[in-house]
C-alpha cells in the first residue's frame, strides 16, 4: 500500500485514495480537429513506462481533491505531489 | 522412554507448570515453554507426520519457522491451519492434529502412494490431469494431498483486530543483533517497534549456552528487554511474526497468543520510517538418499532441543556437515549425554580450533552419506569416502545435518532489496536496498555472535542518522569464535543415483524431479520452482532452496550467483485470513445503506434486496399465500390501473451550480441543458470519452446557474468521480460546484392513472393540473404540509409525481401517502415490479441494456445526441466508431411464440438456435401482467432491420422461437405518462 503525499492533508495511506488514471495531455478543446488515429491513440493506447509517471489520485476518503503525483513504477518512489494540473 | 528423553535440568521450560495437550487424539504431557515439537520429542514420538504427496513418514526436522517436516492444524477455539509444530506453543487443553495423513501418521491409508512414487514425478499433475479439464480432478487431488482444511467457522475463542502504527524504526527479530539495534535506536529517543516471532526474546541465544560479559546469555537478554520495556518510546512484541514488507515501508505484523485479552490475533499495520531486518539465519539440509527419514534433523535443531527445551531427540547420533558450525552442536550434544558415533564431514580437513572438545569421536573427513536405514525411524547410516569406494555402516537413531547457513532474507527480498551470492559464505546475502531498510546480524551474513552485537549497534545508530551513537554502546564481551567456514557440497553422489533424495521435503520434490525438469529444458530458477513446486511450500523452501539452485548451477555449469534466487513473497509464514481481515467482515466493511422507510418496508414483510451501492430496498411485498410472481403481478397491475408508490431515495442526486454550470452539463451529457427553461427537466445520457454509456438520468434547471442532476442508484459514486475529475483536470478554471445531495432528499414516487388524485388528496399548494405542471417539470411547494420539491418524471410509463422531502419528514410523508391513497387502492411496489414496468416500456437500465458495448444509437436513442453542440464527452468516439459501418447490436423487443414462456435473462440468440456464434442476447425478460404474456428486450445484430422476423434463443437443452418487435410493449406513443 502506497503512502501518498496529499498537498492538503499530508502523507496518507493509499486506501484513502481512488486511482484516477495516468495524467496525460489535456483533452483537446476541439476533438473534431484531431485525426482519427490521434484520437484513438489518446484514448486507448496509453503509455506504460518503466520509471517515473505522472498520475491522478482522488482523495475521496480525505479532502476530496484530485491530486497529481509523480511515481516511479519500478521503485514506487513518489514525489511532486500537487493539486491537479495537466502535463 | 519418556523420562530418558527429557533432561533432568536446564532449558527454558518451566518444570513447575505442566500442561497437557492432545495430538491426533492422544494425550501428551509437556511443560510451559515447550513447543508442540519439543513436547512430542520429549514423549519419544519420532513419526509425527506424513508427507504431502507421497505420504512418506516424517518427523520433526527443525526447531523453528523453517520446519518442512511436521505441519499441524489447530482445532476448536484455536482453529488455525498449517502451522509448523516447531513454533506452536504447548498450552493446556490445546487440540491439534497433523496434516497430510488419515487417520494418523502411523496408520495412513494414503501411504499407498509410496508404492507408486516413481509414477508421481515432477509436474505429474500438470501432465496427467489436463483432459478433459483440470477442474474435474482438482477436488479429488486436493483431498488426497495433505494440507489442512480452513476452519469451517471462525474460532469462538475471541476476535481478530487490526492496529495501525507509526514508528521511526521497526526492528524485525529480537535476537542479539535485533536487541542491540533496538536498544541503540531507542536510547536516542526514536519511536521503536521491536517484533519477534518467538515466545520470548533472545533469538539464537536461546538455543545455545554462552557467556556474555561473564554472565549467562539469559541475563543479558533479560536486562536488555527490561531496559527496552521501561522506555516509553518502545513497543516490544513477542509471538509476533513480521509477515509482510510492502511499498513505502508498510510492515505487517501478526501478533498471536493474546487470549487473555479476548483477542485471537492482532494484525499491526506499521508505517515505519526505517526498518532493521534482524531475522537471523537458517540452517540448510543436505541432499542424500532418504534424507527425510524421522530422526534426521538439522544440527541447529538438535542444539535447540537439548539447550532450550532440555530434550534429547536421540541417544546415538551421526553428524553430517560441510561447515564449522556443526561442531558447536556436537559439544552441546555431548554435554546433554547424547552419544556421537561419528562426524561425517565432506571437507578433506578440519582445523583443531574448530573440532576442539570433540576428541574421541570418529571424524570421517572427506566422507558423505550413502544410505539411510530405517523407515519410521532412522536405525543407521552407511557412509563412504567422496573420492573412493567402500561403505561403512554406523548404527544411530539420530542424524544431525548441517548444510551451512542462509541469512534469513525473506523480508529483505519482499522489500525488493537485491541479493548477491557470497562465495565465502556460499549463500545469498543482502545487496543493494530498494527501500529504507538495513539487515543486521546473521541476516546480513554476520554469523558470529560478536559480529551480530557490533552489527546491531552499528545499524541501530546509522539508521537514525547518528552513527557516533554506536561507539557509546557497550558491546558485550563474548568468547572469540573462529570465523565460520564452509566448503559447499550440496548433493551426495549417491543422491543422483538413488531415489528419494529430497531437495524440498515439505513439497516432496527430489533431486530426480529436478533432473527430469532439466531434461525437459527448464533452466530458469523461477520456472523450475513453479514446474516442480520446489520452494513453493509454506516453509518457502528455507532449508532446501540452495540445493535447488545448486542443482541448476551444476547442470548448466554456472555459479549459484548466476542462477539467482527466486523472489520471496509475503506471508513469510502462514498467517490466518482472520488476522488479515480483522473485524472487516461484510457488515463492517460494506454496511447496508438504509432509507427512512427501510424499517417500514421490513415491517410490511417485504422481501428485501440489495440494490446497487449497498442500498437495502424492497424486492416485493408478498401478501399471505402469494408467490413472488403473484405479488409482482398485483403490484404491476396497481400501477397500470390505479396507483402505486415506491421509495426512490437511493437515486443519486447532485446539485450543480456556478457561472459555468450550464456549459458543464452540456459537456457532461449528450443533451443540451444550457437552453433549458428554469423549472424544466431533460433526459440525457452521460458518456465516457470513449463513447460508451456511463449513466443516464434527468436533470432539472433550478435557476440560471443551478441544476439538479439525478443518476442511477448504482452509479452515483462513479458519476460523482467522473464529474469531479473532469472539472479538476480538464476545466480547472470553470466555476462549478457540485454538492452530493443523494442522502439529503428522500422521495416517495406515486405513479399510475390515479396518481394525481392521490396527490390532491394528500394536500398540496402546487398547481398539479396537466397544464400547470406538465411532464418533465419541477415545482417547489408543500405536500401534506412538508416543504417539497415535486418532479414529474416517469420510470414506469404512467403519470408520476416524485415527491422529494427532507429525510426527517420522509416517514411522515410516507404514512400520509399511504393514508391518502387508501381509497384509490395505493400499493407499495418493490424493485421486481419496477423492473417489469420499465421493461414493458423499453426504458433502459444500466447493467442490463447498457453493458459497456452499446452507444445511444444502438438503443434507438439517437435523439439524445444533441446536434447543436459542437462537443460533448463521448461525441467524437461515438461517431468515429460508427464510421466503420460494421453491423451493431441494437435494442429490440422479443415476443416468444409461446406467450407463456418467459425467457431467461442473458440467454444467447443464434442463427436458427444452432451452436453458432451469437447474434445477440436477451437483456431483460419478464411476465407482463398488463399484456398477460411474456415480453423481453434484447440486443440483436442489426435488430432494427429485422422487425417482424423470427429469431431463436438457444438454451442448454432447447431452442425457443420469438418474434422481433420494437422495444416497447405498453403505450408506445407515451400518451399516458404525459397525462
Amino acid at each position: 500500500m502506497l503512502e501518498i503525499e496529499c498537498p492538503f492533508c499530508g502523507s496518507r495511506d493509499e486506501r484513502e485514495f481512488v486511482y484516477g488514471g495516468p495524467a496525460g495531455p489535456r483533452r483537446p478543446d476541439d476533438p473534431e480537429g484531431v485525426s482519427d488515429t490521434g484520437w484513438v491513440d489518446r484514448l486507448i493506447v496509453p503509455e506504460n513506462p518503466l520509471g517515473p509517471v505522472l498520475e491522478h489520485w482522488w482523495h475521496l476518503r480525505g479532502c476530496g481533491e484530485w491530486v497529481t503525483i509523480r511515481r516511479d513504477t519500478q521503485t514506487h518512489e513518489t514525489n511532486e505531489a500537487r493539486r491537479e494540473q495537466c502535463r | 522412554m519418556t523420562g530418558l528423553r527429557r533432561l533432568s535440568e536446564g532449558g527454558r521450560i518451566d518444570r513447575h507448570r505442566p500442561v497437557r495437550f492432545e495430538f491426533n487424539g492422544k494425550n501428551y504431557a509437556a511443560f510451559s515453554g515447550d513447543t508442540i515439537a519439543s513436547a512430542l520429542l520429549a514423549n519419544g514420538e519420532s513419526l509425527t507426520a506424513r508427507s504431502f504427496k507421497l505420504h512418506r513418514p516424517r518427523g520433526i526436522i527443525s526447531a523453528g519457522i523453517e520446519e518442512p517436516g511436521t505441519i499441524v492444524e489447530l482445532l476448536d477455539g484455536d482453529a488455525s491451519a498449517n502451522q509448523p509444530a516447531t513454533i506452536v506453543q504447548a498450552t493446556d487443553g490445546l487440540r491439534i492434529k497433523s496434516v497430510g495423513c488419515w487417520p494418523s501418521p502411523k496408520l495412513d491409508f494414503g501411504g499407498i502412494n509410496q508404492l507408486f512414487a516413481s509414477m508421481l514425478p515432477a509436474a505429474f499433475y500438470y501432465k496427467t490431469f489436463f483432459w478433459p479439464s483440470w477442474r474435474l480432478y482438482e477436488p479429488l487431488i486436493r483431498r488426497a494431498a495433505g494440507r489442512a482444511f480452513a476452519p469451517r467457522c471462525p474460532p469462538d475463542g475471541g476476535r481478530y483486530e487490526a492496529r495501525n502504527w507509526h514508528c521511526d524504526v521497526l526492528v524485525a527479530g529480537a535476537g542479539p543483533a535485533g536487541l542491540m539495534a533496538a536498544l541503540t535506536a531507542a536510547r536516542s529517543g526514536s519511536r521503536v517497534l521491536l517484533a519477534d516471532q518467538g515466545m520470548e526474546a533472545g533469538g539464537s541465544l536461546l538455543d545455545q549456552i554462552v557467556e556474555i560479559g561473564g554472565n549467562s546469555a539469559e541475563e543479558w537478554v533479560a536486562d536488555t528487554v527490561a531496559e527496552l520495556s521501561a522506555m516509553e518510546n518502545v513497543v516490544h512484541l513477542q509471538n509476533s511474526l513480521v509477515w509482510a514488507y510492502r511499498e513505502h515501508n508498510l510492515i505487517l505484523v501478526c501478533e498471536r497468543d493474546l487470549h487473555r485479552e479476548g483477542i485471537l490475533e492482532r494484525n499491526w499495520r506499521v508505517r515505519a520510517k526505517r526498518v532493521v531486518i534482524a531475522t537471523g539465519s537458517t540452517e540448510r539440509m543436505l541432499v542424500f538418499p532418504d534424507n527425510d527419514r524421522p530422526g534426521i534433523m538439522l544440527a541447529s535443531a538438535v542444539r535447540s532441543y537439548v539447550n532450550r527445551f532440555a530434550v534429547r531427540p536421540g541417544t546415538r547420533a551421526v553428524v553430517v556437515t560441510n561447515n564449522d558450525s556443526a561442531y558447536s552442536a556436537i559439544r552441546d550434544m555431548l554435554s546433554a549425554g547424547i552419544e556421537v558415533a561419528a562426524v561425517v564431514d565432506s571437507r578433506e580437513s578440519v582445523s583443531e580450533t574448530v573440532s576442539r572438545g570433540t576428541g574421541g569421536i570418529e571424524l570421517l573427513s572427506g566422507h558423505e552419506i550413502a544410505r539411510v536405514f530405517g523407515r519410521r525411524r532412522v536405525r543407521g547410516v552407511s557412509v563412504m569416502p567422496i573420492e573412493g569406494r567402500g561403505e561403512q555402516h554406523i548404527d544411530c537413531d539420530l542424524v544431525a545435518v548441517s548444510g551451512g547457513w542462509n541469512p534469513s532474507v525473506q523480508l529483505w527480498s519482499q522489500s525488493r532489496g537485491a541479493l548477491r551470492y557470497d562465495e565465502a559464505l556460499a549463500a545469498f546475502v543482502p545487496g543493494k536496498a530498494a527501500q529504507p531498510a538495513v539487515c543486521a546480524g546473521a541476516a546480513a551474513g554476520d554469523f558470529t555472535l560478536e559480529e551480530a552485537f557490533m552489527g546491531g549497534a552499528r545499524v541501530g545508530a546509522n539508521i537514525i542518522g547518528e552513527p557516533e551513537l554506536a561507539h557509546g554502546m557497550k558491546i558485550p564481551a563474548v568468547d572469540q569464535e573462529p570465523p565460520y567456514r564452509i566448503q559447499p557440497i550440496w548433493h551426495a553422489r549417491s543422491a543422483s543415483v538413488r531415489p528419494h533424495s529430497f531437495v524440498d521435503i515439505l513439497n516432496d520434490v527430489t533431486l530426480q524431479d529436478l533432473h527430469i525438469a532439466m531434461r525437459e529444458g527448464f533452466r530458469s530458477v523461477e520456472l523450475m520452482k513453479r514446474y516442480t513446486t520446489a520452494g513453493m511450500g509454506m516453509d518457502q523452501g528455507r532449508t532446501g532452496n540452495m540445493a535447488v539452485i545448486s542443482a541448476i548451477a551444476d547442470a548448466s555449469r554456472k555459479s549459484p550467483g548466476d542462477v539467482g534466487v527466486t523472489t520471496f513473497r509475503s506471508p513469510t509464514a502462514p498467517v490466518s485470513f482472520g488476522s488479515i481481515a480483522g473485524i472487516r467482515e461484510a457488515s463492517v466493511a460494506l454496511p447496508y445503506r438504509h432509507t427512512p422507510v427501510t424499517e417500514w418496508n421490513i415491517e410490511q414483510d417485504a422481501v428485501m434486496y440489495e440494490a446497487g451501492a449497498r442500498w437495502r430496498r424492497p424486492g416485493y411485498f408478498p401478501r399471505p399465500g402469494e408467490t413472488m410472481q403473484d405479488a409482482v403481478n398485483r403490484e404491476a397491475r396497481a400501477v397500470r390501473e390505479s396507483v402505486g408508490v415506491y421509495d426512490g431515495s437511493p437515486l443519486g442526486t447532485f446539485e450543480i451550480k456556478g457561472k459555468d454550470a450550464p456549459r458543464f452539463l452540456d459537456m457532461l451529457y449528450t443533451s443540451s441543458f444550457s437552453e433549458l427553461a428554469v423549472g424544466q427537466g431533460r433526459y440525457g445520457l452521460m458518456l465516457s470519452d470513449d463513447g460508451l454509456i456511463l449513466d443516464d438520468g434527468v436533470s432539472f434547471r433550478l435557476g440560471k446557474y443551478r441544476y439538479l442532476a439525478s443518476t442511477s442508484t448504482a452509479h452515483a459514486d462513479a458519476v460523482y468521480r467522473h464529474m469531479t475529475k473532469f472539472l479538476a483536470i480538464e476545466r480547472p478554471n470553470w466555476e462549478v460546484w457540485i454538492a452530493d445531495l443523494t442522502s439529503q432528499w428522500a422521495n416517495a414516487t406515486i405513479c399510475g392513472p390515479l396518481a394525481r388524485k392521490t396527490l390532491s388528496a394528500l394536500g398540496t399548494d402546487i398547481d398539479i393540473s396537466r397544464k400547470g405542471f406538465p411532464f418533465m417539470a419541477l415545482r417547489e411547494g408543500t405536500v401534506a404540509g412538508f416543504p417539497a420539491r415535486v418532479a414529474r418524471v416517469s420510470f414506469t410509463g404512467e403519470v408520476s409525481f416524485e415527491i422529494n422531502v427532507r429525510p426527517r419528514d420522509m416517514k411522515a410523508l410516507w404514512a400520509a401517502v399511504m393514508e391518502a391513497g387508501r381509497e384509490f387502492g395505493i400499493t407499495p411496489v418493490g424493485s421486481e415490479t419496477s423492473h417489469v414496468l420499465r421493461v414493458e416500456k423499453g426504458f433502459l437500465s444500466t447493467g442490463h441494456e447498457v453493458d459497456g458495448t452499446v452507444d445511444p444509437f444502438d438503443l434507438g436513442m439517437g435523439w439524445v445526441m444533441s446536434r447543436k453542440k459542437s462537443d460533448f464527452i463521448g461525441k467524437r468516439s461515438v461517431f468515429l466508431r460508427r464510421k466503420s459501418g460494421k453491423p451493431r447490436r441494437r435494442l429490440v423487443g422479443l415476443l416468444t411464440l409461446d406467450a407463456r414462456r418467459v425467457l431467461p435473462e442473458g440467454a444467447p440468440i443464434t442463427n436458427g438456435g444452432r451452436k453458432e456464434p451469437t447474434e445477440g442476447f436477451v437483456t431483460a425478460s419478464v411476465w407482463s401482467a398488463v399484456n398477460e404474456r411474456s415480453v423481453a428486450l434484447a440486443l440483436l445484430e442489426d435488430g432494427r432491420d429485422q422487425l417482424g422476423a423470427e429469431v431463436h434463443i438457444r438454451l442448454p437443452d432447447e431452442v425457443i422461437a420469438a418474434t422481433v418487435t420494437s422495444p416497447c410493449f405498453h403505450d408506445p406513443e407515451g400518451k399516458l405518462l404525459r397525462g
